[in-house]
């Protein structure tokens, strides 16, 4: 299993988290080169089919990451965020899906050094629970244009 | 024959002769044993045909619309929470609305009926809280508690919250009772097991959407499933279509199901549809202690924050 390299759908929302993953380019901080990075305008944008989307294609883990509570651009859309995250968490490890595969964070745009940790930590944790085996859709996949 | 039925017909033929309502929103007796049908009666003498009994499993609030007018309709106590539900979320007006409250003590299980029974079920007859099933055999009486559907079984809120007028004395409400000791069952299997389990579970549906059309929550003009750009699940049995479906209309239903049962009641492969939205039903109270439907001061839970909501799993 150490050759396995996870891939990790990562929704970052354009006001904070975001930032802080270009300021920690920018300041050069180290993290495995696992994620995809999607960005979206809110966490609040994020609907629990992303997420299902993003594991029925393959995806070995699923990082979600907005601004704190309180500092939204959109003054509370982080606050409806994590009310579905809540639910959708608890739903899909109800489901069987391990804990170590959904990843939610606050990470404001200053916070660079947060980033590349919470990276390592999300990385790691997918890394050790393998390839994902559920939620993946077989057989020929229908074109999601 | 129900002691409500002739109280609803009274009622019904009322509101239908001094024109208050365009029509009566009930049910009427189904063509088979064991069946209702739901039934809008828009005159006096089409009154005559409402009709209540054990299986009036239906939520009639599914054919709430803003459309009808002003209508009366039947509810249970479930029933009137999805009314609420549906005025919250602005489906429909409080005062275009006659709501005629049933205290209700549960509806009975169709297919627990004809395990039950030796035999084919040909003619059923509520007795008091007997149930009289005549089968070829013969006749065989099983008391009312033993059918009930498990949502019935582990009801708490039997009394409509909103109503006009009541069809009967209140009945009392069931406390004490343990509500999700099968979820917690399933939530101490390891994960394997627990996907193992559901792909079981649900392993007999078909997505015909039996569940869906008669959910009161499932408005959406376009249903996710029926989105085709981008297409979020297949069309098809594939057991992770099926899972996917189950999983997104739960959370849908998230903190707005009343728990009223029309979705497995209405399923024809007996899937354990309700499994999904008991979980979120038993997260919306375990989190942020509501429960849907009560009164229409409170937003559904997704709709709306509190500040301070827990949020142990966010890094």
């Amino acid at each position: 299993m150490s050759s396995f390299e996870p891939k990790i759908i990562t929704f970052l929302c354009n006001w904070c988290s975001y930032g802080a993953a270009d300021l920690a380019g920018v300041s050069r901080f180290q993290y495995p080169p696992n994620m995809r990075i999607i960005r979206v305008p809110c966490s609040g944008r994020i609907s629990p089919k992303m997420v299902l989307a993003a594991l029925r294609k393959g995806a070995d883990g699923v990082w979600i990451s907005g601004c704190h509570p309180g500092d939204c651009h959109y003054i509370e859309g982080n606050y409806y965020a994590r009310r579905k995250f809540t639910l959708l968490k608890e739903m899909l490890e109800f489901n069987g899906i391990e804990p170590g595969r959904l990843h939610f964070s606050w990470i404001s745009s200053a916070e660079g050094v947060k980033f590349a940790e919470v990276a390592n930590t999300v990385i790691d944790e997918v890394r050790q629970l393998g390839p994902a085996t559920m939620f993946i859709k077989k057989g020929p996949e229908e074109s999601a244009a | 024959m129900n002691r409500y039925t002739e109280t609803i017909k009274a009622m019904a033929k009322e509101l239908l002769e001094r024109g208050e309502v365009t029509g009566v929103l009930g049910f009427k007796k189904g063509a088979r044993p064991l069946s209702t049908e739901p039934f809008l009666a828009t005159t006096p003498e089409e009154a005559d045909a409402l009709f209540w009994d054990v299986n009036c499993r239906l939520n009639l609030a599914a054919y709430l619309k803003k459309e009808m007018g002003k209508v009366a309709i039947v509810a249970k106590g479930c029933d009137s929470r999805n009314i609420v539900t549906h005025i919250v979320e602005n489906r429909i007006n409080r005062q275009d609305l006659v709501i005629i409250g049933v205290p209700c003590t549960g509806m009975i299980d169709e297919k627990k009926a004809a395990q039950r029974a030796e035999g084919e079920i040909l003619g059923a007859e509520e007795d008091g809280e007997t149930m009289v099933l005549t089968t070829p055999g013969g006749e065989c009486k099983i008391t009312k508690t033993e059918l009930l559907r498990q949502n019935c079984a582990l009801c708490i809120h039997r009394n409509p919250v909103i109503f006009d007028q009541l069809v009967g004395e209140t009945v009392p409400e069931q406390t004490d009772i343990d509500r999700y000791a099968d979820i917690r069952e399933i939530e101490t299997k390891s994960s394997p097991e627990k996907w193992a389990f559901f792909d079981e579970a649900l392993k007999a549906c078909t997505r015909c959407y039996a569940c869906r059309n008669a959910c009161p929550l499932c408005y959406c003009p376009t249903c996710f499933v029926d989105e085709s750009r981008p297409q979020w699940v297949g069309k098809g049995t594939d057991p992770v279509d099926i899972r996917t479906y189950h999983v997104l209309r739960a959370i849908h239903c998230a903190g707005r199901c009343t728990e009223c049962g029309a979705c497995e009641s209405a399923c024809p492969m007996g899937v354990p549809v309700r499994l999904l939205t008991r979980k979120m039903e038993k997260t919306v109270g375990e989190r942020w202690d509501l429960e849907a439907g009560l009164t229409i001061k409170n937003r559904p839970a997704q709709d709306t924050f509190r500040t301070n909501d827990p949020e142990a799993f966010i890094l």
